[in-house]
């Protein structure tokens, strides 16, 4: 099966400091990936590189939706990204705050329609119907997360952990092929996270693939298919949950130090 | 509910608003007879009314602490803004509307043409207002320069119809489509900048179009302006001078309406919901597939097209253009409106024009002091509602399972 998501020698330089050195990486459909690693390692930028907020120094992001030749991600804007099937949540929560949640969803959907300012002007048939379908789909999603009675209440007055799980629907609202979940159980309650868990799992039984960065190991060591270990920029390991669990490089980066979590 | 070291504080502030004022409130010096004349008195009113100002307001934040935090109780309920949902229901919404329409379409009959006059310059200002709202309330960019647009519209009437004869009709919507285009060319170099330094960039691009026409003489007729512009026809009609300020009258109200109905429908769509997201977080909307340079290109667009059309409206209105008339004030004034009325709501650029147009107009006995109560009334309102008069209500939808 052709990986849906090639990362090749990805470097990225901030003036002298090199964030990222020859990451190779790839991604399969359908599975759970997880990216850890000590802070500082790099995880967060390469995020921002494979999403677009930065264009990476060199190497190749290369995305290949089913049955089509793959595409190169660098140097697009974000929202090009995001149209080709990449869609990202935020390590700190940036949600719309003044909105509604039911908008929060609604905005996903923008990539994926097509009103004009003179369609929305005269209220055309076309835009009638697309609107009630952004508004459908956009409820679907809330039900799904649960937050469907909370659809007209601002984003910002939710609790914290619906906070979060809004952010993974308005992700789910672009219709995304990969799904990057940056640090999605930070700040969470142990019940916030037993949600996020189920949430996960059932988007990856709809056949959705997913990234995440987390540092709650016993989450990361329960989803992920296939765990990336990063350090100074650097892949330092790869493989099971297993594997990298007794990865002796690992260890000493990383897992050392939190033995009583792993 | 007020404390004793209220009081000292309401001394202290009383005691320094009388060294403040001295010397322009107590001092009289008549050059002529040579005489200085203490207005003793005048310090005692100073201290006076700005001690009890300052009490009243102390009153007002312990009160609204206090509701607040009942409100974090959940004792009581966040009042959002005015309380529209008592206008929003059938019973009340169609009376008032069919009250205030009929109040304005009898308006000309009611009242002179003085009057006429200063209410459609008010209308203009709904006009300029709603489209500066599509830009800095929704889309959330700073503009300091919209009169710039206004300016485009105006001198793009007033050239056609001295160089080609131009009639208005003809020259409105290329008015609107100048002022668009000129919002373009705005938008472009200021697409990566945000908050100060976009507002900064706007304010000199505003006087650059002033400038531009101060001195450029060949081209605008420089200072002395373009004169004798016609007002708008209909049908090859000849009115009297009173005629057809009434006939402009009902046209600026065509205007008005045309206006809020696209507004209107522009923020309950695909469109007016990318610019909130944009205002709210800029970064995320780019993440969510929103096309940061389109979205914002089509603000600044929309929004400089309604200043060109109602500078086409000014053109006709006062049969006379020159650069004089689109000082940065004008923009000032405009962004007042937006801002005390409350930014992204249509209901609350109407009534901050109402407040900042027409009340300077009523009260001319007091001009010498607008500028001072514009200050105040802003300073207030920032500190007592900071979202504007009215506040921007989210559309809801109604849930079907």
């Amino acid at each position: 099966m052709h990986p849906l998501l090639t990362v090749s020698a990805l470097t990225m330089d901030f003036g002298g400091i090199r964030a990222l050195d020859h990451l190779d990486l790839r991604i399969h459909p359908g599975e759970i990936a997880a990216l850890i690693g000590p802070n500082g390692a790099g995880k967060t930028t390469f995020f921002n590189c494979l999403t677009g907020i930065y264009a990476p120094t060199s190497g190749d992001l290369l995305l290949t939706p089913p049955d089509q030749p793959p595409r190169r991600l660098n140097g697009l804007k974000p929202n090009r990204i995001t149209e080709q099937g990449l869609a990202r949540t935020f390590q700190n929560i940036r949600l719309f705050h003044n909105m509604t949640v039911l908008e929060n969803v609604m905005i996903g959907r923008h990539c994926r329609t097509r009103a004009k300012i003179l369609g929305a002007i005269f209220r055309t048939p076309a835009t009638i119907r697309e609107e009630k379908a952004i508004v459908g789909m956009s409820l679907a999603l809330l039900e799904r997360i649960g937050l469907a009675d909370q659809a007209n209440e601002f984003a910002k007055n939710l609790p914290y952990g619906a906070q979060r799980r809004l952010e993974i629907a308005r992700a789910l609202a672009t219709e995304p092929l990969l799904l990057l979940l940056d640090e999605p159980a930070a700040g969470m309650n142990p019940q916030e996270t037993l949600e996020l868990d189920e949430l996960i799992t059932s988007m990856k039984n709809d056949g959705l693939a997913i990234l995440l960065i987390e540092h709650d190991m016993k989450l990361v060591m329960s989803l992920s298919d296939h765990i990336f270990v990063m350090d100074y920029g650097r892949k330092i390991a790869e493989g099971t949950p297993e594997q990298v669990r007794h990865n002796p490089a690992v260890i000493k980066a990383y897992l050392g130090e939190e033995t009583d979590h792993a | 509910m007020l404390t004793v070291k209220d009081c000292r504080q309401a001394l202290i502030l009383g005691l320094w608003f009388m060294f403040l004022t001295f010397p322009i409130l107590v001092i009289k010096v008549n050059p002529v007879e040579k005489t200085v004349v203490w207005r003793w008195p005048n310090m005692l009113w100073v201290g006076g009314v700005s001690a009890c100002v300052y009490l009243l307001s102390r009153v007002f934040l312990a009160r609204r602490a206090a509701r607040q935090e009942r409100i974090r109780l959940g004792l009581e309920k966040e009042s959002k803004g005015l309380n529209l949902a008592v206008f929003r229901q059938p019973k009340v919404c169609l009376p008032l509307l069919g009250g205030v329409a009929l109040f304005f379409l009898a308006f000309p009959a009611l009242f002179s043409t003085y009057q006429l006059n200063i209410m459609i310059t008010a209308l203009m200002y709904v006009v300029l207002g709603l489209g500066l709202n599509i830009v800095v309330g929704v889309a959330g960019l700073l503009d300091l320069g919209y009169v710039a647009f206004y300016a485009v519209g105006a001198y793009s009437y007033a050239l056609l119809h001295l160089h080609f004869g131009i009639g208005f009709w003809t020259a409105l919507p290329i008015g609107g489509l100048l002022g668009a285009l000129f919002g373009l060319l705005l938008g472009f170099p200021v697409l990566r900048l945000r908050g100060d330094y976009l507002a900064i960039v706007t304010l000199g691009f505003g006087e650059i179009i002033r400038l531009v026409l101060e001195n450029w003489g060949e081209f605008s007729q420089g200072p002395s302006g373009i004169s004798n512009i016609a007002r708008p026809g209909f049908f090859g009609l000849e009115m009297s001078l009173d005629g057809s300020i009434t006939y402009l009258y009902y046209l600026m109200i065509g205007m008005v309406l045309f206006t809020i109905f696209v507004v209107n429908r522009l923020q309950d769509s695909r469109i007016g919901r990318a610019w909130y997201a944009l205002r709210e977080d800029d970064i995320a909307c780019q993440a969510m597939g929103v096309d940061k340079t389109r979205t914002k290109l089509a603000a600044f667009a929309l929004g400089a097209a309604w200043a060109g059309m109602a500078g086409v409206f000014f053109a006709a209105k006062t049969t006379y253009v020159n650069p004089a008339s689109f000082t940065f004030l004008e923009s000032a004034i405009i962004l007042c409106i937006v801002v005390l009325g409350g930014m992204g709501s249509i209901v609350g650029v109407i009534v901050g024009t109402l407040v900042l147009i027409l009340l300077p107009e009523y009260l001319r006995a007091l001009a010498d002091y607008r500028m001072l109560a514009f200050g105040a009334v802003l300073v207030v309102m920032m500190v007592f509602r900071p979202q504007g008069i009215v506040s921007t209500v989210r559309r809801t939808y109604t849930l079907h399972r």
